[in-house]
């Protein structure tokens, strides 16, 4: 058949060059490997001449393969699966490159072109150990784009081809019976972004973390070119990458921290899915490699741990790749891949197997050089930087050991056929252990500075150490007695720890401020290290402030509670939906809270919300903006992103969870009764009651037009649920002509209007009473507080501004070294 | 022996009592009827939402307050409560992962999981619906 309207070109240009690339991958690590070997100078630099032309035509595969998605998918070529199911016309052009990272294999392309700009400077900056470490870069290489193969191989299909046509990856769809299929609207239009990726943290966060995924293979590399070659002068080339890998890891996996905090809607940033977990674990391990590298820079100490600790980070980067596409965490993670798809059945065998072509090798090399790597038999001294700095680096990985285990438990389920499921509270099974973690680490970062390598006078150390220590001490009791953290939910044994662990952030913070001052005399260039470690502390603070003190606001204390308890009592969760009727003023404890209209954006395809957020004590009012997103793809319902109020102290946080439209026609009629002041009456929802009848009330002159005289009742609805409402319907009267001025109460659907007075006499009245199916919009909404949260991401700022100048720092001295 | 290697063994110890005692807070996958055996148990459930038995939510009357009867793949049904919201797309999950305990008729759900088709895999299926819900 004859299609109309496709273009084949490009896709044919890409599945070529995805081969290509893979094929170049696998010439430049044989040759890189080769030049390694080599002794022979001239042969050697011919090895490497080659191997340099391979990667070149490597790089520019990658590059061009990345150009020719960005082209099919920013000109709508549907016939492309790729273009179809990621993009549609109506997406916005900022979130054209989150369309690459939707997908499996794009991310993959990313995480490839990483590693060709990472190789690139490596070549130009490390040229002595280019031939070792290149060669382990290319068969990460080959390992990423045997993912972008999509070739059968013996009858087993190797990868995804991201230029796979949709006709031949579902050809079983009977639209393509249609020559012209590429019109029909659906097909027209496209299946869209997912709505969570269509925001702007997702169009930066995942380019940050796959450059820091990738980054961790270069420690990785110039381990594993130290062990082929038998030479261990790597450990200092090696540390500015190691800063760098660490800043940018870092800084990636706290942007998907801000991203679950503003956008996902799960009211936090930390231990709510096991993915992110996962990528917490390869960062630790990576700043414990780093501080033990300076440990054998300085002292030659804690070499093999080095090694050790490089290796192991790699690994679990690929092991946290693993768990989060292979399918295995589909029933405990919300953004895993799901397992039952042919495809992924494919990719978790590769996966594995891309995990095992790392580790097997460098445990190999790793085990059998172990006793050639050298070591100082003495000991290290208790008073010494390097014995502390090793500590920290075990008890960093001790608290990785341990949060893998938790997340991999379906992995165990997998291989032993158990059916163990997370516990009840997972954030809190890894707190109660992390605030541990938290108190050890902070305490380390903060002393270990003032210790010195090799051995340190104790009069002396003493003498530096009591200052910051008091200043630490008055800053965190006061935190602890004025900042108001009764987080007694948990026991008092928790509470305390939090305490403990708010000192030794606090600790670490001034510890390093007084260690720039003191030690450094304020000579900021050098102080690289010290002001990361403020900036860990901070986050520490921050993390240990905002989760202890974070706060429902929306606590349902409408009188829908009062049924509620009592189903409730046992469990004794928050009710945490409050629901809001449109321009109806809801009590939400120290708010009033009012839902004032709704606008649907036409660009961005977002209907916002505006909640009128009214102080009780009137010393604040602000508006948020949350808003709800149709869900695509086939979905039904709404995504919902939060809008929050930044204060510097705290972040105020709301988001819908549900809304209702009311869009039924009003077809109720006014049913008339007789009633007398004091009598009540009832309606389908509950009863009401004429307190009494007022003539020209003062409250009620606005709903009057000059010259009028009126008569209003006041009534009190109460409802089922057992919540009041005060209605006034009433007359006007001017002349001969008379107006009802009638009362609506939106939340019971409820129109009351007051006919007339049948006996002036006996006080009888005839009112109308309407009940009509729904008379106006309603939304739920959940509303948090999270105090301090600032300080933590202000710290992740500092840190890596401290990770960065420490990087500049080491290659000044380099270029410094060079010119003598 | 060595300072570092008795630090190192006490950190490997407190790893192992950690987790050991991670265990005791660890809750199993059930199925409905094993979960109404172990009452009062906190349990995760994996099932669908049973669409011929009503969903109740009424946000007017309590946005906290959600039922609805949950069916596994061995064909047990329960009435499930849940104090919250009704996630948004419950209906159309394929699958759903209940946490909580079954408490004398009813299951006291904590947490649910969604598990939506098309969300993050290629199927030809959902494929399918999407493009002829409006399409041709």
């Amino acid at each position: 058949m004859n299609y109309i309207g496709e273009h084949l070109l490009p896709g044919q240009i890409g599945h070529f060059l995805a081969i290509l690339s893979f094929v170049s991958s696998l010439i430049a690590s044989y040759a890189y490997f080769n030049a390694n070997k080599e002794s022979n100078i001239s042969d050697r630099q011919s090895w490497i001449r080659f191997s340099r032309a391979v990667f070149a035509v490597e790089t520019i595969s990658v590059f061009a393969i990345f150009g020719l998605i960005v082209f099919i998918v920013s000109n709508h070529y549907h016939e492309y699966f790729f273009a179809w199911n990621h993009s549609s016309r109506s997406l916005e052009p900022k979130y054209l490159l989150s369309c690459i990272w939707e997908d499996q294999s794009g991310s993959f392309l990313l995480w490839s072109i990483w590693h060709c700009v990472l190789g690139w400077v490596l070549i130009w900056k490390n040229k002595e150990w280019e031939a070792g470490t290149l060669f382990v870069i290319n068969v990460g290489q080959v390992c990423i784009s045997s993912m972008l193969l999509g070739i059968y191989f013996f009858g087993a299909k190797i990868g995804n081809n991201p230029f796979i046509l949709w006709r031949e990856h579902m050809p079983d769809i009977p639209i393509f019976a249609n020559p012209d299929y590429l019109q029909l609207p659906r097909v027209y239009e496209g299946n869209d972004l997912n709505t969570l990726l269509q925001n702007y943290w997702m169009v930066i966060h995942p380019p940050i973390l796959f450059l820091g995924f990738a980054s961790t293979i270069i420690p990785f590399a110039f381990a594993f070119a130290g062990l082929m070659n038998n030479r261990h002068d790597w450990v200092k080339p090696v540390i500015p990458w190691a800063s760098f890998s660490a800043a940018i890891l870092g800084l990636g996996i706290m942007m998907g921290a801000a991203w679950a905090y503003e956008s996902l809607s799960f009211g936090g940033y930390w231990a709510w899915d096991p993915v992110e977990n996962a990528s917490l674990v390869p960062w630790l391990t990576l700043v414990a490699g780093l501080h033990v590298n300076l440990v054998y820079k300085n002292t030659g100490y804690s070499l093999r741990s080095t090694y050790f600790f490089y290796f192991i980070t790699f690994t679990l980067i690929l092991y946290s790749t693993f768990l989060t596409r292979s399918g295995i965490l589909a029933d405990t993670s919300v953004h895993a891949f799901t397992v039952d798809d042919k495809n992924l059945q494919a990719i978790y065998i590769q996966l594995v197997g891309f995990i095992l072509v790392f580790l097997v090798p460098a445990m190999y090399l790793f085990f059998r050089n172990l006793k050639k790597i050298p070591t100082i038999q003495k000991e290290e001294q208790t008073y010494s930087r390097e014995f502390w700095m090793f500590i920290g680096a075990l008890v960093l990985f001790m608290a990785g050991i341990v949060i893998s285990a938790k997340t991999s438990t379906p992995v165990f389920n997998k291989v032993f056929g158990t059916k163990i499921a997370p516990p009840e509270d997972a954030e809190f099974a890894h707190n109660q252990i992390q605030v541990f973690v938290a108190m050890v680490v902070g305490l380390l970062t903060a002393v270990t500075q003032f210790l010195k390598y090799k051995n340190t006078s104790k009069d002396q150390f003493g003498k530096k150490i009591w200052i910051p220590t008091a200043i630490a001490l008055v800053i965190s009791l006061s935190i602890s007695f004025l900042g108001g953290i009764h987080f007694d939910k948990k026991g008092p044994v928790f509470l305390v720890a939090i305490h403990i662990a708010i000192f030794t952030a606090v600790y670490a913070i001034v510890a390093n401020l007084f260690y720039i001052i003191d030690a450094l005399k304020g000579k900021l260039k050098s102080a690289g290290a010290s002001v990361a470690h403020i900036g860990f502390g901070m986050v520490l603070v921050g993390i240990l402030i905002s989760s202890a003190k974070k706060t429902v606001l929306s606590w349902n204390t409408t009188g829908v509670t009062v049924l509620q308890k009592n189903e409730k009592g046992a469990q004794g969760d928050p009710a945490e939906n409050l629901t809001l009727f449109k321009s109806v003023a809801t009590d939400m404890g120290r708010y009033m809270v009012t839902y004032v209209k709704d606008t649907i954006n036409p660009v961005d395809h977002k209907r916002y919300f505006e909640i009128d957020f009214s102080a009780k004590d009137k010393s604040d009012n602000f508006k948020l903006y949350p808003d709800v997103m149709k869900q695509n793809k086939g979905m039904e319902g709404f995504s919902a992103n939060p809008s929050a109020k930044h204060y510097w102290f705290k972040d105020i946080f709301a988001y819908i969870t549900s809304f209702q439209e009311n869009n039924v026609a009003d077809t109720a009629t006014f049913r008339d009764k007789t009633i007398k002041t004091g009598d009540t009456l009832f309606y389908s929802n509950g009863l009401m009651i004429l307190d009494k009848v007022v003539v020209n009330p003062e409250e009620q002159k606005s709903k009057l037009e000059a010259g009028e005289v009126s008569l209003f009742l006041n009534i009190t609805v109460i409802s089922k649920e057992g919540r009041k409402y005060q209605a006034n319907p009433g007359i006007a009267i001017k002349g001969q002509s008379l107006r009802f001025v009638n009362d609506t109460i939106r939340a019971q659907s409820l129109v009351l209007q007051f006919n007339k007075v049948i006996d002036q006499a006996n006080g009888k009245l005839e009112i109308g009473v309407k009940e009509s199916g729904a008379i106006t919009d309603l939304i739920t909404l959940k509303v948090y507080e999270f105090p301090l949260i600032n300080v933590l991401w202000l710290g992740v700022v500092v840190m890596v501004t401290g990770f960065g100048m420490a990087i500049r720092q080491r290659l000044l001295m380099k270029s410094n070294l060079k010119s003598v | 022996m060595k300072k570092t290697h008795i630090i190192i063994l006490v950190l490997i110890a407190i790893s192992i009592v950690v987790l050991i005692s991670y265990t005791g807070d660890l809750s199993t996958y059930e199925t409905i009827s094993s979960a109404r055996q172990k009452e009062g148990k906190f349990v995760t459930l994996i099932a669908k939402v049973d669409k011929k038995q009503p969903v109740e939510y009424d946000a007017i009357k309590n946005p906290n307050y959600l039922s609805f009867t949950a069916l596994d793949s061995l064909g047990g049904s329960i009435k499930v409560i849940y104090h919250n919201n009704k996630p948004t797309d419950m209906e159309k999950s394929e699958r759903i992962v209940l946490k909580g305990r079954v408490q004398g008729d009813h299951f006291d759900c904590k947490d649910i999981l969604l598990k939506c088709p098309s969300k993050y895999k290629d199927d030809p299926n959902s494929t399918q619906k999407s493009v002829q819900s409006t399409g041709k």
